[in-house]
């Protein structure tokens, strides 16, 4: 009996312990981001922003939830009920799936697993199930043609990302997240003499490409400029115009999850994770997940700004970038990539 | 250990189960959806056999990419699910006999191993143990390193039916306006923008 709990019941509660944490630890920073792209979004066109509920609108999003809950949710009566609702869970599942891998900072992962990178490459190219089903299940014009875009528009946007993770692993040479942050901790700059910093990470040695993954980034998540799953101009609100109250809410949390997810993931491939911009003894103090999250809202702060600056995209534009430009630069740079590290020796 | 079991008996109880609601649903869209379920416990089940490459390229290419294609183009199609139906029973036999001769050839190689253990050692790759080499890398060997011109010849092959298709497919309409962006970047005021200055009760 005690071998059995030891071996059996003490891990898995370990790890259902640790998973609340993250979600819960998630769940109020994904509150806050959504908070935070509302408030940059009127900044920038020179407005308040919410700033009614608590200090400086900060319950804001927690006053959301509590609306969005309390509606009634409305399922048209066409509807393939059983799809209309599994939709939105999907979706939401699969977004907040894919933190099980992330390391947020040194050996603080809860599945330290050997293709960890795969492992969020699969899950995020599942979460176009959530939108097609979502739309298909709403039997209806608007969402079915916002389905059809957004499934053409994020496999296509795949296809880059995949070659775009495919050269950072060239350079580390392996498909665990927590070895592609510590391959970092050396590179471009410590091979010019200088110490430590953030000169060595890969967004200045694979340059290109970083602008590559962040592009693809927004437009894999369904941001502004490349939102047209959902542009409200031309079809209301794309794969969700039949959605209200908690199945709505549930899908706008997928998507920020989603987001999150992204922003996680650039700061894990790009900019270093937890490694500290500079190696001396005071950053290092500093705890590994404060500059995990700093940088992660630095690249959702990016994020945001993007949003209130770019117009909208016009779909064959969308498809232009996405085919013709940053498909050949990414395979281009796979082979340059490949070539550098046989001919120097590096590989 | 026992969980392991407990876990297979579940993927595996599920991979056949929605295996066969795919042939047994009515409506093609949910013959989709559950052929992504079998998709996923299969992928479930080689991550328990630990190839875990292989169950993430499962995800990434047959569910990420190919699955979304069959949605896509089932969604889209007018099926008239009556006259889909009628002519099953007639079907049936040939149906029957394709899945056996699957089922003996699948016997065949997988139990191979197993009714001369000399074809186990005839296998030219060994595996290397888990221990040594992860299967990412050890099927990178196998790939890229020993049979590098077979895997070359392949994506040769695949190239040249990909261009067929598209040469079959492409029709390139004349007398239609496109959209050139070198062009459309390369004009400037100079040669785009004529000033001009019309006399007034003139026009131009």
């Amino acid at each position: 009996m005690d071998a059995f709990i030891s071996s059996y019941v003490w891990p898995t509660a370990i790890i259902i312990g640790q998973s609340l944490l993250l979600l819960v630890a998630l769940l109020v920073f994904i509150a806050y981001i959504l908070l935070a792209d509302r408030k940059i979004w009127a900044a920038v066109q020179l407005r308040r922003g919410p700033n009614v509920v608590g200090p400086w609108g900060l319950f804001q999003s927690f006053a959301d939830l509590l609306k969005f809950v309390f509606k009634e949710p409305v399922i048209p009566a066409g509807a393939n009920k059983t799809i209309f609702l599994l939709a939105p869970l999907v979706s939401v599942t699969l977004a907040l799936a894919a933190w099980a891998v992330i390391p947020l900072n040194a050996g603080w992962v809860i599945a330290n697993i050997n293709v960890g990178i795969l492992f969020v490459f699969a899950i995020s190219s599942l979460e176009v199930y959530g939108i097609i089903m979502g739309g298909w299940a709403s039997n209806s014009k608007y969402p079915f043609l916002g389905a059809l875009r957004s499934a053409a528009q994020m496999v296509s946007y795949e296809v880059s990302i995949g070659f775009v993770i495919v050269t950072v692993l060239l350079c580390v040479g392996s498909l665990n997240l927590t070895d592609i942050v510590n391959a970092q901790s050396d590179g471009l700059g410590t091979m010019l003499g200088l110490p430590a910093s953030f000169l060595d990470w890969h967004w200045l040695s694979l340059f290109p490409m970083f602008i590559v993954f962040f592009i693809s980034a927004l437009a894999e998540t369904n941001r502004p400029p490349f939102d047209l799953p959902e542009a409200e101009s031309e079809l209301v609100a794309g794969f969700m115009v039949e959605y209200g109250s908690t199945p709505y809410m549930m899908f706008m949390l997928g998507e920020y999850a989603a987001i999150c997810l992204m922003c996680a993931l650039t700061t894990i491939l790009f900019m270093g994770g937890w490694l500290p911009p500079v190696d001396i003894w005071l950053l290092n103090w500093v705890p590994g997940i404060v500059w995990f999250v700093l940088k992660a809202s630095f690249v959702f702060f990016m994020f945001a700004m993007v949003k209130a600056f770019v117009p909208r995209y016009r779909y064959d534009q969308l498809m232009r970038l996405g085919w013709k430009v940053f498909l050949p630069l990414s395979l281009a740079m796979v082979v340059i990539v490949a070539f550098v590290l046989k001919l120097m020796g590096w590989a | 250990m026992g969980l392991q079991v407990l876990f297979f008996y579940l993927f595996a109880f599920i991979a056949v189960a929605s295996a066969f609601m795919v042939i047994a649903a009515k409506n093609p869209v949910y013959s989709v959806l559950f052929l992504i379920l079998t998709f996923v416990n299969a992928a479930g089940l080689f991550l328990l056999t630990g190839a875990e490459f292989l169950a993430m390229i499962l995800l990434v290419v047959y569910v990420g990419a190919v699955a979304v294609l069959f949605l896509f183009v089932v969604m889209m199609l007018d099926i008239d699910f009556a006259e889909l139906r009628a002519g099953v029973l007639e079907y049936a036999p040939v149906g029957a006999l394709i899945g056996l001769i699957l089922a003996a050839e699948l016997i065949i190689v997988v139990g191979g191993a197993t009714f001369s253990p000399e074809i186990a050692k005839a296998i030219s790759m060994p595996i290397p143990a888990v221990s040594e080499r992860t299967n990412t890398a050890a099927l990178g060997d196998v790939l890229y390193t020993h049979y590098v011109y077979f895997f070359q010849i392949a994506g040769l092959v695949l190239l040249v039916a990909m261009i067929g298709a598209i040469v079959l497919t492409l029709r390139h309409r004349q007398n239609i306006k496109r959209q050139s962006i070198p062009r459309q970047v390369a004009r400037t005021p100079e040669n785009a923008v004529e000033v001009v200055t019309v006399k007034p009760g003139q026009g131009i």
